[in-house]
């Protein structure tokens, strides 16, 4: 008995595999969802093709934008920051610019369209 | 004058709750072990630092894309335009879903968009970009 047991133990024991599932959770925006935002409240990130950052028309490496964002949060914290990328942007660089925007806990995050 | 060690302690652990022990164990393997593993389609993640775990894996629907554009939902090839359906299928059967989005690095952000737009039209709007830890 003990030795079924015993076996069954190692079978499930070598198919589980904890979950590897890990990545960075953003919420999409409804379809039709568009409210009136004040502008103040609104900053844009841009990313061009080559992975540049444009920070409300200022180039801004992409390591930096942890801090820049986090003292603009300080300033103003119901800010929105809108990504918006170029169709030719790589998804790294967008993943990077979301992992500088989650790491200076930047909450609300809403992703533009980019235009065709 | 002899001396007899009369009242030798035993030192023995006792083996008969073993086989109790190892049903528990396994028990709790068979509720944990999820056997259908996702093969999907080659791809390298991308890399993050601020990285969060997703809690349940029934919850989960795995999109993978790769940077061509191909689009395997849950081991299915999907043509793009077919994503919006079958991630709704998804959702009316368990609305805590949310959609693993494992796109390769050098997907451009046109696929990405298209995608989102596919998600959003079928109202999934739980998404998590899988990445993998940055190693410094």
């Amino acid at each position: 008995m003990a030795d079924i047991a015993f076996l069954l133990l190692v079978f499930f024991l070598v198919t589980t595999t904890i979950s590897m599932d890990k990545g960075i959770g953003l919420v999409l925006p409804a379809i039709g969802e568009e409210l009136e935002v004040n502008p103040k409240n609104i900053t844009n990130v841009l990313i061009n093709a080559a992975g540049q950052v444009l920070l409300d028309e200022e180039l801004v490496p992409v390591n930096q934008l942890k801090g820049r964002i986090k003292t603009m949060l300080a300033r103003n914290d119901k800010l929105i920051v809108s990504v918006k990328t170029h169709p030719l942007t790589r998804h790294q660089a967008f993943i990077d610019v979301l992992d500088q925007l989650k790491q200076a806990r930047a909450t609300r995050i809403s992703i533009a369209e980019p235009d065709r | 004058m002899k001396f007899s060690v009369r009242n030798k302690p035993k030192s023995e652990i006792s083996t008969a709750s073993m086989p109790d022990i190892i049903f528990m164990l396994l028990v709790f393997f068979m509720v944990t072990t999820v056997l259908r593993e996702y093969e999907g389609l080659p791809i390298a993640l991308p890399s993050a630092t601020k990285i969060e775990k997703l809690k349940s894996k029934r919850n989960t629907a795995h999109l993978w894309v790769n940077k061509v554009g191909l689009v395997s939902i849950d081991d299915k090839r999907v043509p793009m335009s077919a994503v919006r359906h079958v991630i709704y299928a998804k959702l009316a059967e368990n609305p805590k879903l949310i959609t693993s989005l494992k796109a390769d690095k050098e997907t451009t952000m046109r696929i990405i968009t298209d995608l989102h737009q596919e998600l959003r039209n079928a109202n999934a709007l739980k998404v998590n970009y899988s990445a993998k830890t940055r190693v410094n």
